[in-house]
């Protein structure tokens, strides 16, 4: 019964980490699906909701609730700035440049904090306040209940929001043919730009979980994370917005269990080796082949 | 498609080293951050001191890195030593069979490199130095380890804790070495608080953690307790959920974390917040814990192993901060206190000896018996180990306090008892 309990609760473990490991990828996988890029930078953006959130709460001392939708308000607006100033000149450039560039501006980000805030880890209480609950002996803490149901709620709006609205055809269109969507009159930019707005916000929000969950902000919190979600976007099959989905929870969940049976060590070993063989047998992801879905 | 994804795979890869390379120079330099620029004030002192030698002058040589990446580990220890040596000369130096010595320090910079610390070494040698306090690390402590005994030169190290830097009769050292420092929480884990069941969570990024927890888990087993978990982390890591949730699934009574205190903020706060009530017993790598959590009751109660503690009452301590801190403007860490009992070791040798001669110092180092900022009673071992009770800490109502010290006699001892295991320990090792 107690092995059945620990095996639960890693479960749980596992599942909240994976779960923002989806709402990242979601960033990934869909800026893909549109631009045919990989924005690395993307990792960063949880870094900056992060610090965002500290400086509007922590600093500036605004409701909690404010401070939040700034947060996001401003990984909005710097996911959509980096793809106008970056991104947008390289547009019909080689992927080798754009990705490069993708690159820089993540060092770009990820130093500027380093110039503003320093390296020393800045201590952030939550804002979230939730008491855990106990069910049948399975102890689950306030923030993994928030954790699990924010994304939950992102996940069934963002489908949604793709499948049953005009501008979610846009973008499925958009990454269907580009060529082809701007012959129907969608505005190829406008709907680029508001992937990138959507991922970014996504990204805000699993940054603002990040940092409820683990209390220390520093300038390369977002690096580690978002190269996880990268994987979890590629196993999943990148472009694929339920592969994302789906390929994060799996990361999570082999992440959690591995480091606690088979061993702390190898857990990162293994969550890559599960990668590999995944690609070998099925290269495009495990729904990478749904082109439907595709956004 | 193929393509790019397999560069988007590279770069990815690329990324992660660049990020673990980030998070490891973030931490370091965070560790050997503040105390810098001080020298020359600390120059000027020790001259100053020199000049009022009117008798014999006995010279102690110093050896550390004053630049270089691990500068703050040599400037605390030449400002330690220097306090002391102040400290001995204005009280009418050491008396050594009727001749008064005055003490003068010759310091020299080996930026923690071999290479330098040969030549440093060589240095201090022709500026005719009686007894070395130093080198300051474990690398360069070996790299002169041989010289200084074809020298027969009494030498007593403040931080040298690996364990060849006392491999040769003429060295000494004041800190623990790590594997001791392991054995000394499993006796605490099991002799004071009474517990049978232990967990050990380590980082395995660094000697220091996995060192230690070999220390714990032998000792452990030597006293009949249980090694219920070993579950290891990167110093990189910020998700401990996994080996917690692991630990909660066990009979464990305590939990003792091996590694530094950004670990041990995110290890409490996670263990809290899934419910986890086990006590927690740390390394010294803890200090500075309650500068890193954001809701102090997290660590409240917990108990970490400290051999110098800044906040400490006891008076010899509270004026060796207060002098530390009115003449170099920082406040003394670890290094700084056993450079000074460093110093005081060897003003000590030379008053058991009777005599500046090397033979009789190094003789004498065995009889002697120091009570210093890192321990009362210090004494050593031939090997050139320190037996010292530890000091614990307990983090009570948000701050540090000395553990057991509103009953000075518990305390009391438990040091001489842990001081006693200490030298059985040290014995067995060898």
């Amino acid at each position: 019964m107690d092995l059945l309990i620990n095996i639960v609760e890693q479960l749980i473990n596992g599942l909240r980490t994976g779960s923002i490991y989806a709402l990242i990828a979601l960033g990934y996988t869909m800026v893909y699906g549109i631009a045919k890029m990989i924005n690395f930078a993307h990792g960063d953006i949880i870094m900056v909701g992060a610090y965002s959130l500290y400086v509007f709460y922590g600093i500036l001392g605004l409701p909690a609730v404010a401070a939040v939708l700034l947060s996001v308000v401003v990984c909005v607006v710097l996911g959509v700035v980096i793809e106008k100033v970056a991104y947008k000149p390289l547009r019909n450039a080689q992927p080798l440049a754009v990705l490069i560039t993708a690159i820089g501006v993540s060092f770009l980000l990820q130093n500027l904090a380093l110039l503003i805030f320093k390296a020393t880890p800045i201590p952030f209480g939550s804002i979230i306040k939730v008491p855990s609950v106990q069910i049948a002996g399975i102890h689950i803490s306030g923030i993994t209940i928030v954790t699990l149901v924010v994304t939950t709620i992102s996940m069934i709006a963002l489908t949604l929001f793709i499948n049953r609205t005009k501008a979610g055809r846009a973008m499925r269109a958009v990454s269907e043919d580009k060529g082809a969507a701007e012959l129907m009159g969608i505005s190829v930019n406008g709907t680029i730009s508001l992937t990138f707005a959507i991922g970014s916000a996504l990204a805000a929000i699993a940054g603002l979980l990040f940092i409820c969950q683990y209390e220390s902000l520093q300038p390369t919190l977002g690096a580690l994370p978002g190269i996880k979600a990268f994987v979890a976007a590629v196993l999943g099959g990148i472009g694929s917005v339920p592969g994302a989905m789906l390929g994060g929870i799996i990361l999570g969940i082999i992440e959690s269990l591995s480091k606690a049976y088979i061993s702390t060590q190898l857990s990162d070993a293994i969550v890559f080796g599960v990668l590999v063989i995944v690609l070998l047998v099925k290269p495009s992801g495990l729904l990478g082949k749904i082109r439907i879905e595709k956004v | 498609m193929k393509k790019m994804m397999s560069t988007g795979l590279a770069a990815a890869l690329v990324l992660s080293m660049a990020a673990c390379g980030g998070n490891s120079t973030g931490s370091a330099t965070a560790d050997t951050g503040s105390a810098g620029g001080q020298s020359t004030a600390a120059d000027a002192q020790s001259t100053a001191s020199s000049a009022e030698g009117a008798t014999a002058e006995f010279v102690i040589g110093g050896m550390g890195p004053l630049t270089g990446s691990a500068a703050s580990y040599g400037i605390s220890v030449k400002q330690g030593s220097e306090i002391a040596i102040k400290e001995i000369n204005e009280a009418g130096g050491v008396n050594v069979g009727g001749t008064v010595y005055s003490l003068k320090l010759e310091f020299a910079d080996d930026e923690a490199t071999e290479d330098k610390a040969v030549s440093a070494y060589n240095s201090l040698m022709d500026k005719n130095i009686q007894a070395l306090v130093g080198a300051t690390t474990t690398g360069c402590c070996m790299a002169i380890a041989d010289l200084t005994m074809a020298d027969n030169l009494l030498v007593v190290t403040p931080s040298g804790s690996g364990v060849d830097c006392v491999k040769n009769p003429n060295a000494f050292r004041i800190c623990f070495t790590d594997t001791l420092q392991g054995n000394t929480l499993a006796e605490f884990a099991m002799n004071d608080m009474g517990v049978k069941n232990v967990a050990v969570l380590y980082s395995n990024s660094s000697d220091y953690g996995t060192g230690i927890k070999d220390g714990v888990v032998s000792k452990v087993e030597e006293l009949g307790g249980t090694v219920v978990a070993e579950e290891a982390f990167g110093d990189a890591d910020v998700d401990f959920n996994s080996q917690l949730t692991k630990i909660k699934g066990t009979d464990a009574e305590v939990i003792i974390v091996c590694g530094y205190y950004q670990a041990a903020t995110y290890i409490t706060k996670q263990a809290a917040d899934m419910g986890l009530d086990i006590p927690f017993l740390g390394s010294d790598g803890w200090d500075g814990v309650l500068g890193t959590v954001t809701d102090a009751s997290t660590v409240e109660g917990a108990i970490f192993l400290s051999s110098f503690f800044s906040a400490d009452t006891q008076e010899n301590v509270a004026n060796f901060v207060s002098e530390y801190e009115a003449a170099y403007n920082a406040t003394p860490d670890q290094f700084a206190a056993d450079a000074y009992d460093a110093v005081y070791v060897v003003k000590a040798a030379m008053e058991k000896a009777g005599s500046i001669e090397s033979d009789a110092m190094i003789a004498a180092m065995t009889e002697i018996s120091v009570d210093g900022l890192t321990g009362d009673g210090i004494s050593f071992t031939p090997e050139g180990e320190p037996n010292k009770g530890a000091k614990f800490i307990q983090i009570k109502d948000g701050a540090y306090t000395v553990y057991g010290s509103d009953s000075a006699d518990a305390s009391a001892a438990d040091e001489s008892a842990a001081s006693e295991t200490a030298a059985a320990d040290e014995s067995a090792a060898e």
